[in-house]
């Protein structure tokens, strides 16, 4: 797993957003099994506590279930993958629009200049 | 929770030069700590306190509940960041050496611990490069069962690789049952396997926290942090 973080925030978000990602995009799906917490800090060279509150807080949020003895696996909860996508998109938006209006554009200079890009941006993708 | 750890009020003076003035810091069981702050801020010389070596002039440190003495060194694994093997010595000496002192040595995960370093058992000491000193004294100091692991600059004088080996050889033999205190100035290359850290100036422990609040409370790296308070 190719993770970068960065150290200013809280590695277990960090590493909570990955997870999310990765169920998201459906490279984790339904009833996989995710790594050890052992294993997952050795590869992700972090603290094991780390790894822990990471898994908990998702099994908290209903993403993930544990269990005993068998480890933790990605959850079948309808609509979870939507949902991720969802939140993850406007995480992504609202940080955008966040930036945007500090640079001093108004909503509507927003809208046309996403209109605009939308067309340049799929040109290269 | 129980603390493993629990210092207050600690000083100590060689002559007329104070190293520490009133240290206070707790560690829990199952915590890794960063005992971070530059060249004579008093690190080692709490660490050596902590391992019984030397005698605080004033204040307590108990470990386990307990002042240091032969109980406290019995459960204590102390990695100092000087050269204390034998030059005559093989590796396997080493390990035979560390058998016959401590009860609580694991001669089967000392080998195990080896052969992950790439060390070989048959190497004299003397002819070791720094790193693969470094690697060896981690082999021997990881391989006892012990409550408390202090480790002294385990990254001190080391390649980036070697320094890879060496936190992944922590990280997979840190257990929850015992705890780690980990002195350093590579802070970037160590932070993220903190659960704690402390920083420790002029022989006071000037600030201690969560690693993860701190990030998130101040939103800088811990790295960041150490320049910040040591600029």
């Amino acid at each position: 797993m190719d993770l970068e973080f960065d150290d200013k925030l809280p590695i277990y978000l960090q590493i909570m957003d990955h997870i999310k990602m990765d169920i998201a995009t459906e490279k984790l799906k339904a009833n996989d099994k995710l790594p050890s917490v052992r294993e997952m800090a050795t590869i992700l060279k972090v603290n094991p506590n780390t790894l822990q509150r990471a898994y908990q807080e998702l099994e908290r949020l209903g993403i993930v279930y544990t269990q005993r003895g068998m480890g933790t696996f990605v959850g079948e909860r309808k609509h979870m993958i939507d949902d991720l996508k969802q939140e993850m998109a406007k995480e992504v938006i609202d940080s955008f629009i966040l930036r945007m209006k500090r640079l001093g554009f108004t909503e509507e200079e927003i809208i046309a200049s996403i209109s605009k890009n939308i067309t340049e941006v799929n040109k290269h993708v | 929770m129980y603390n493993v750890l629990e210092v207050e009020n600690l000083c100590k003076s060689y002559l007329n030069k104070r190293a520490l003035q009133g240290a206070n810091l707790t560690l829990e069981q199952g915590k890794i700590l960063g005992l971070l702050g530059p060249n004579g801020s008093g690190k080692t010389t709490f660490l050596k306190i902590a391992a019984g070596i030397l005698h605080p002039s004033s204040g307590k440190l108990l470990i386990d509940g307990q002042k240091p003495g032969v109980y406290t060194k019995s459960i204590v694994s102390y990695l100092p960041d000087t050269e204390y093997l034998f030059k005559w010595m093989k590796i396997k000496d080493a390990i035979q050496y560390f058998k016959d002192f401590y009860s609580d040595f694991d001669e089967k995960k000392a080998f195990t611990l080896l052969e992950f370093m790439k060390l070989d058992a048959n190497s004299g000491v003397k002819s070791l490069s720094k790193g693969m000193k470094e690697k060896l004294k981690l082999t021997l100091v990881l391989s006892r069962k012990a409550k408390l692991y202090i480790l002294d600059e385990p990254l001190g004088g080391v390649d980036p690789t070697a320094r890879e080996k060496i936190l992944d050889a922590i990280i997979n033999n840190f257990s929850e049952n015992s705890s780690m205190i980990i002195t350093t100035h590579l802070v970037n290359d160590i932070e993220r396997i903190f659960d704690e850290v402390a920083f420790i100036s002029d022989g006071e422990i000037v600030l201690q926290g969560n690693a993860e609040e701190l990030r998130s409370k101040k939103n800088k790296s811990i790295d960041e942090l150490y320049r910040e308070v040591f600029q």
